[in-house]
């Protein structure tokens, strides 16, 4: 997020949320989100389905799965056309601005309309909430960026604030809620294909100069493969051997058997987990793992603030501290590396992470115990960063991007006449390995469904609560039908948890071309009442 | 880092300064002491900055603040009667006394008449103890035992009323009920979830818990802000209750703790606070931190922990039989061992592209930056990844 939670729920003229739904994905944001509204920030929804918040919507733009590329080009040029556009702020902090413009020329209102599935009014009553606003924050999440188009998504959004001036300030700002609890740390702490920590690059030679020095070995100098592309090279026999670390992609990744033969087909695996999970029952090797409340450490939310994890309980008899196991590997691979605490870890971050250099441990135990720090923290006496882009984006000019829209990859046709999308439910999260331990929330809502459209379920003979069977091109599942208008005619949706019916059998593994997300959000199928 | 970078950070970290702008201050003394504070603070809010201890009990921080209970209230200079501290704005010049004679009696009575206000059971869950604080086991009793309020000889004669738990995670006890309405102030104030309400009968406030048979046809998400709110124990974590009843403390040498921590689910961030007893963790409370506020959800309070001590954690690790084809377990030489050399025949014979490591979004900062480390300097490659993307 550029911003925080804090000045978005008590600074914000007008939310607009895309393709999010905080209060069962985020619940606590939600919550917030509610405070917000409940002190007169407006709020517009942009999402197919009826998510609890679109009844405190002022708007509520049901545009169809895959479009979001095209709604915000449609902003973008009725924000221009209305003269809601910041000038000062498009000369003096942007580039790009005339392209862009041109760009969005043909997303007339007229023609978003027709691709979004929503009334021309909804989109300029939108554009116009938001073009006048003093602050405007955009949230979004996973229904802007698990599509082929995602990455697109998240630029054309960013045109929306960037146009208006929406950066750089309290109550505005782009603001992705990231998923899981570490996903923005894993990122800053470099797992990624291209970057070290703190987005060095690998393929820059200073850089990777720098971690030479600093971890006494040379290092690779090409760019990796990213998680998603690495299926396809495990099949093809390039990637022989992977080494999991707390994941469970049979359940959670696109396409079940996709995933499954590119596992089946490595040399060697090894997985260490906190359970035997249904990936774990694949690998050569199971390395037992300890959970968060047996370890120090930190985890850095979705405002880049990095807070204190606390040992509670110990581990496991018999179970060993992740970095102790990773330090054993290390040094019988022939690396000399000594064992450290997490708060050395840490230091040692700092000392190479130029966003982390003024996070130690012992500020988040002292100073900062209650408030965390937020990177950019660039030394020992710097407070964190609550907002970024204040007076300049990274110390250049923002540059608008031209996205074009782009149909999802897989469209309903007449075999497989339905789209479907996938998400999260409140009482369960992810693959359900922390949360499916805990009885109450599993009796509750503990297995498979599917929402479906009332007209739609009315055409195919289906009623609320049957079991239905689900097919798409990859694989079929039973599951029950959830008959409401929550979901538009044509579009279905189905969560992601439950192994009696994962909806990750049908999903779709093709993948936006620079982030390499699948398209989780789009796929075609048929159901069939049983 | 290089010169050209330092240029932009040293721009953002004088932006972040100069946003910190001072808000205007009132000054007055607490117990004689001169004590500042932002316009707007209240009594009590002045009396914490000066490290006073204020009683309160239906006062909740950015819940409630329904001045109906008077325990807060504190003598301000010119004014004839005590006034509450938590619902009096601070004013330039006043003159606060926190405790006297006057004002211990005022809350002793005050507090002896609503722990007397319901039947046997809520009087006797008051004063549940006689020495200890710490053995306290709710704010209520805790409250008593700070003011030195004994077992009501008579307490008023009421039903008992049937106690409201369909909802699987959520208790709400009316019997123990003292209508302080924190939970009110939890559920519409700061879940802004509406879900538990207040009704009258007659000139008499009821609440209106959502937890009925009925539940799950109200708007509540179980999140238990309310229960955390409660301080008598009427609205509870059914949970909680069974696990600390199933992990009593006493045990030679061990207590009771608590450790503040990070919620394991989503990417808000909320504090948490984890109650340990003989060292299994028995419950989750929402802290105060900055994205949370002292709230939680459902996941964060209530299945943040089973899954620690489940049985079906891995203790030892497994490798694969060749023959059989089964996971047997094996000791961790063994398989470190084995992980080691097939890695480091990988890494020799086809290049570290030949390998891949997939980090976890769950785990720790330090967790995945040594892992990394670990693919990059020994792997050797950059086939490096998190569940970021999935």
């Amino acid at each position: 997020m550029t911003n925080s939670i804090d000045d978005i729920v008590n600074d914000a003229d007008v939310i607009m949320l895309v393709g999010s739904n905080p209060e069962e994905a985020h619940p606590v944001i939600g919550m917030r989100i509610r405070q917000a509204v409940e002190r007169g920030c407006r709020l517009i929804v942009v999402d197919p389905r009826k998510i609890g918040l679109a009844a405190k919507a002022d708007i509520h733009l049901r545009v169809r799965p895959g479009t979001n590329v095209a709604f915000a080009n449609g902003m973008v040029n009725l924000l221009i056309s209305l003269g809601l556009a910041d000038a000062s702020f498009v000369r003096e902090r942007t580039e790009g601005f005339g392209i862009m413009q041109a760009q969005v020329e043909e997303f007339t209102p007229d023609y978003v309309a027709r691709v979004c599935g929503i009334a021309v009014q909804d989109l300029v009553a939108a554009a116009k909430m938001y073009g006048t606003a003093e602050r405007a924050a955009i949230l979004y999440c996973l229904g802007v960026t698990e599509h082929t188009t995602g990455t697109d998504g998240v630029m054309a959004l960013s045109n929306i604030a960037m146009v208006t001036g929406n950066l750089g300030k309290p109550g505005a700002g782009m603001n992705p809620l990231r998923g899981q609890n570490n996903v923005q740390g894993a990122c800053d702490m470099g797992a990624g294909p291209d970057d070290y920590p703190g987005y060095q690059k690998v393929t820059n030679p200073a850089a990777r100069k720098k971690f030479e020095q600093a971890w006494g070995v040379p290092l690779p100098e090409w760019s990796g493969t990213k998680a998603t592309e690495c299926f396809p090279a495990m099949l093809a026999g390039e990637i022989k051997g992977l080494y999991l670390f707390g994941e469970d992609p049979v359940r959670t990744d696109p396409d079940t058997h996709h995933v499954l033969r590119s596992l089946e087909a490595l040399d060697f695996f090894v997985v260490q987990d906190l359970f035997l999970t249904e990936t774990a029952k694949l690998a050569d090797v199971v390395l037992p793992g300890r959970c968060y409340a047996e370890k120090e450490g930190t985890f850095t939310n979705t405002e880049r603030r990095v807070q204190r994890v606390r040992k509670a309980v110990d581990g496991p008899e018999g179970s060993r501290l992740d970095t102790q196991v990773f330090t054993e590997v290390m040094n019988r691979m022939g690396y000399a590396q000594p064992e450290l605490s997490a708060a050395e870890l840490m230091d040692e971050i700092a000392s190479l992470t130029p966003t982390y250099a003024g996070i130690h441990h012992a500020r988040l135990d002292g100073e900062a115990y209650d408030r965390g720090l937020q990177w950019p923290c660039l030394d020992d006496g710097h407070p964190g960063t609550p907002v970024l882009h204040i007076s300049s984006f990274s110390g250049s000019v923002g540059a608008f991007s031209t996205p074009d829209y782009i149909r999802s990859a897989e469209l309903p046709d007449e075999e497989y006449p339905f789209v479907l999308m996938t998400g999260r439910v409140l009482y369960q999260y992810n693959a359900c390995a922390m949360t499916g331990r805990t009885e109450e929330t599993s009796e509750i809502e503990g297995s498979s469904f599917i929402e479906i459209n009332t007209h739609d379920a009315g055409a195919l003979g289906i009623e609320d609560g049957q079991r239905v069977q689900v097919t798409s091109r990859r694989g079929s599942v039973e599951t029950t039908a959830r008959v409401s208008d929550k979901t538009n005619p044509g579009e279905t949706w189905m969560p992601f948890h439950f192994q009696d019916g994962n909806a990750n059998w049908l999903t779709h593994a093709a993948l936006d071309r620079v982030s390499k997300a699948p398209e989780y959000k789009v796929c075609a199928i048929k159901i069939a009442p049983k | 880092m290089s010169e050209q970078g330092n240029e932009p950070m040293r721009e953002l970290r004088k932006g972040c300064l100069e946003e910190q702008a001072r808000a205007r201050e009132v000054r007055l003394t607490i117990d004689n002491v001169p004590v500042a504070v932002a316009a707007g603070s209240t009594l009590l809010e002045a009396a914490q900055h000066a490290g006073v201890h204020v009683p309160t009990l239906c006062y909740l921080k950015e819940r409630s603040a329904v001045a109906s209970c008077r325990m807060c209230v504190v003598e301000v200079e010119g004014e004839q009667h005590p006034l509450p501290a938590c619902a009096t704005v601070a004013r330039d010049g006043m003159r606060v006394v926190t405790h006297s004679e006057k004002l211990n009696a005022y809350r002793k009575l005050t507090l002896e008449l609503i722990v007397s206000s319901k039947g046997a059971a809520l009087a006797s869950l008051a004063c549940d103890t006689s020495a200890d604080a710490n053995a306290c086991t709710s704010e209520l009793s805790r409250l008593c035992h700070e003011l030195e309020v004994e077992e009501p000889l008579e307490f008023a004669q009421v039903k008992e009323i049937p106690l409201v738990e369909g909802n699987p995670f959520l208790a709400y006890d009316p019997n123990l009920c003292i209508e302080c309405q924190r939970c009110v102030g939890a559920c519409n104030s700061a879940a802004r979830n509406h879900s538990l309400q207040t009704r009258m009968r007659g000139s008499h406030v009821l609440i209106d818990a959502p937890f009925g048979q009925n539940w799950r046809e109200t708007e509540c998400e179980s999140c238990g802000n309310c229960a955390q709110a409660c301080p008598t124990g009427a609205l509870s974590l059914r949970k909680r209750g069974r696990r600390a009843l199933a992990e009593p403390e006493g045990r030679a040498g061990e207590s009771a703790h608590t450790v503040r921590t990070t919620c394991p689910h989503c990417g808000v961030g909320c504090q948490l606070e984890l109650e340990v007893r003989n060292g299994r963790i028995v419950s989750s409370k929402g802290a105060f931190g900055a994205s949370n506020r002292g709230l939680l959800c459902v996941k964060g309070r209530s299945a943040s922990f089973d899954f620690v001590s489940s049985p079906d954690r891995l203790t030892t690790p497994l490798v694969r039989n060749k023959e059989t084809g089964e996971l047997e377990s094996s000791t961790w030489d063994e398989a470190l061992r084995l992980v080691a050399s097939r890695f480091s025949h990988l890494r020799d014979e086809y290049g570290g592209r030949s390998i891949a490591a997939f980090a976890c979004s769950r785990s720790t900062n330090e967790d995945v930056y040594l892992f990394q480390k670990m693919a990059r300097v020994a792997l050797q490659t950059n086939n490096v990844d998190s569940c970021a993307r999935v």
